[in-house]
């Protein structure tokens, strides 16, 4: 106990040294100076017109807050009912980290002053010129979009890590993974200005968000290893059922209308009508993608495989969220069609490997992220710019728009897959070499729940320990 | 007195819960329970991939009953039970010694 504990508190005793050297940079800034507009007031007379675009914004934030809530459910349903309360204590503390790690330092990097199209530098805990009504607004759109890349990844290393390595990963992704890529692509960094095309776009973060999370969570499912009973002895993959297609379900549709303020609202202004065209975009790719993961497993099993067309559903919702608002209505169809493909196909890739991945996170978002940032480089259509209806507008291959949009999508995804594996895979190793990221095997057997955290999450209901 | 202990398909017990009453035979004991016979378990689907269930759930009923009245209880239960498919259950008959009723201290048939 007592080298268990002293390991732990080595870990707080970091994060409380993070957070006193940041505030010291930011001490920097006397209290007493407001340069911005903290009130409001001068930003309201200089635009009458704000405030829609606040509400907009707002209300579009609040609901991507919500996809919290459906990440929870689809992780719950698709696993074990013994794990249910360590899924529940992930999904919560990772938007508690997030909310306070983006506030102190993730935003800053991420959206302060360009560094050499690096990293941004100022910010820090929203202090000095941040104290500012469009800051605070940049800064809770930003925020609910981390707090989301974030919690994809407990999904796939559900249902055996420690809840600790949970905590600790949960800061790095926020404080580093996310904001640096997130200000090479939204922050005005090096990879929003390559010479390609317009340069590597991503409407609403098909990359930023889904990519960088399902290829963390492919790092830490890799480092620690696939749950006992996934594969054989023979090593031939194993169905693990989960215990509630009907919480799945929910969080489904939780996510689905959830998206319905991550895309439209990424246009961060109601003023730009195009945000019909994104909805109907964002819920026809949904659609396209859960048609075609039915259907394909359909020919396979001969069964209509509802967990299936739930990951269908979401590949298609991630497909689009990069193209979505550079697209019509057939292209979204297609691309969330081939969104349905690619999800089956890659849950039985990533099976077929020995990479074991609870709820399908790394294909749902990490292969189709990848293929959203594609997706435009050949169906954008040269109708919308770069969130406003002035050139330049973004065009591609099939469009007439050559090649150049296509490899400014393909270095940028490409960059994205290896920033978020190669930290990914370094952070769940360090972990794992100073206090192991996997829970005990008599922990895994008996669940997480009891022992993690003393709550069985249906306590007057017999669960099974079977599989 | 006899112990009849019939596992039966789970969605035949309403039907022999009402037949019982109206043949004026109320007392029952009911458990829900999992397992197979010959015909094993069966395969079912998770996200794209078949697996094997071993064990099926079926409901087990209960029922003590004075030797004169037994085989028509079995009988009953066997005649709503069948389907004439695999998985229909099977009826255990067995003595017992004595029954105690707890309220009033009574034993035997009177019991029952």
């Amino acid at each position: 106990m007592g080298k268990k504990g002293s390991s732990w508190f080595s870990g707080i005793k970091t994060a409380i040294l993070a957070v006193t050297v940041g505030l010291l940079v930011s001490i920097a800034v006397p209290f007493s100076v407001f340069a911005a507009d903290p009130s409001g007031a001068e930003t309201l007379a200089q635009n009458p017109q704000a405030p829609i675009d606040y509400v907009w914004v707002l209300v579009c934030g609040f609901l991507v807050f919500f996809m919290q809530a459906g990440f929870a459910m689809v992780e719950a349903g698709f696993c074990r009912a013994k794990n249910a309360t360590n899924l529940m204590a992930k999904n919560t503390i990772d938007f508690v980290s997030a909310s306070l790690i983006f506030m102190a330092v993730g935003f800053a990097l991420m959206m302060g002053n360009d560094y050499h199209g690096l990293i941004g530098t100022s910010g820090w805990f929203l202090r000095g010129e941040d104290y500012d009504v469009g800051k605070y607004l940049m800064f809770f759109w930003q925020l609910v979009f981390a707090g989301t890349a974030a919690t994809i990844v407990s999904g796939a290393v559900a249902e055996r890590l420690k809840f600790k390595a949970y905590f600790l990963y949960s800061i790095a992704v926020i404080a580093v993974i996310y904001p640096l890529y997130g200000h090479w692509v939204w922050g005005g960094g090096w990879l929003s200005k390559l010479a390609f095309g317009v340069g590597h776009v991503d409407f609403a973060g098909s990359g930023v968000v889904h990519t960088i999370g399902g290829f963390v969570g492919l790092a830490g499912a890799i480092v620690l290893g696939p749950r006992f009973g996934k594969f054989g002895k023979d090593g031939k993959p194993k169905a693990i059922p989960g215990h509630s297609i009907t919480l799945a379900a929910l969080g489904t549709f939780i996510l689905w209308f959830g998206w319905f303020g991550f895309n439209p609202g990424s246009t961060f202004s109601a003023h730009q009508l195009r945000i019909a065209v994104i909805a109907v975009n964002t819920n026809l790719a949904a659609a396209a993608g859960a048609t075609v993961a039915i259907l394909l497993v359909f020919m396979k099993t001969k069964k209509w495989d509802v967990g299936m067309m739930l990951n269908g559903c979401l590949a298609g919702l991630v497909a689009i969220t990069a193209p979505c608002a550079w697209v019509e209505a057939w292209a979204a169809v297609a691309i969330g069609a081939i969104a349905g493909a690619l999800v089956v196909l890659g849950v039985y890739f990533w099976e077929a490997r020995g990479v074991d991945d609870p709820v399908g996170a790394v294909s749902v978002h990490g292969i189709n992220g990848v293929w959203g940032l594609i997706s435009v480089g050949l169906f954008a259509d040269g109708t919308y710019g770069l969130g406003t209806t002035d050139a330049p507008l973004v065009k591609g291959l099939f469009y007439g728009g050559g090649y150049g949009q296509l490899i400014a999508q393909v270095i940028g995804a490409a960059v994205c897959v290896t920033w978020a594996f190669s930290l990914g895979f370094i952070i769940f190793k360090l972990m794992n070499k100073y206090f192991g990221v996997r829970v005990a095997p008599e922990e895994e057997l008996k669940g997480l729940d009891i022992l993690e955290h003393g709550t069985p999450a249906y306590p007057n209901f017999y669960t099974t320990n079977q599989n | 007195m006899k112990k009849i202990e019939a596992v039966i398909r789970v969605e035949k017990l309403e039907e022999i819960t009402n037949v019982l009453e109206t043949l004026g035979y109320p007392g029952m004991m009911v458990t829900h329970i999992e397992g197979h016979g010959r015909q094993k378990g069966l395969v079912e689907q998770f996200r794209g991939r078949e697996f094997r269930v071993n064990f099926l759930p079926k409901i087990k009923i209960e029922i003590i009953a004075k030797d004169s009245e037994a085989d028509k209880i079995v009988k009953t239960i066997s005649k709503i039970a069948k389907t004439g498919e695999i998985g229909d259950g099977k009826i255990f008959i067995s003595s017992i010694n004595d029954v105690v009723r707890i309220r009033t201290g009574e034993q035997g048939d009177i019991a029952v």
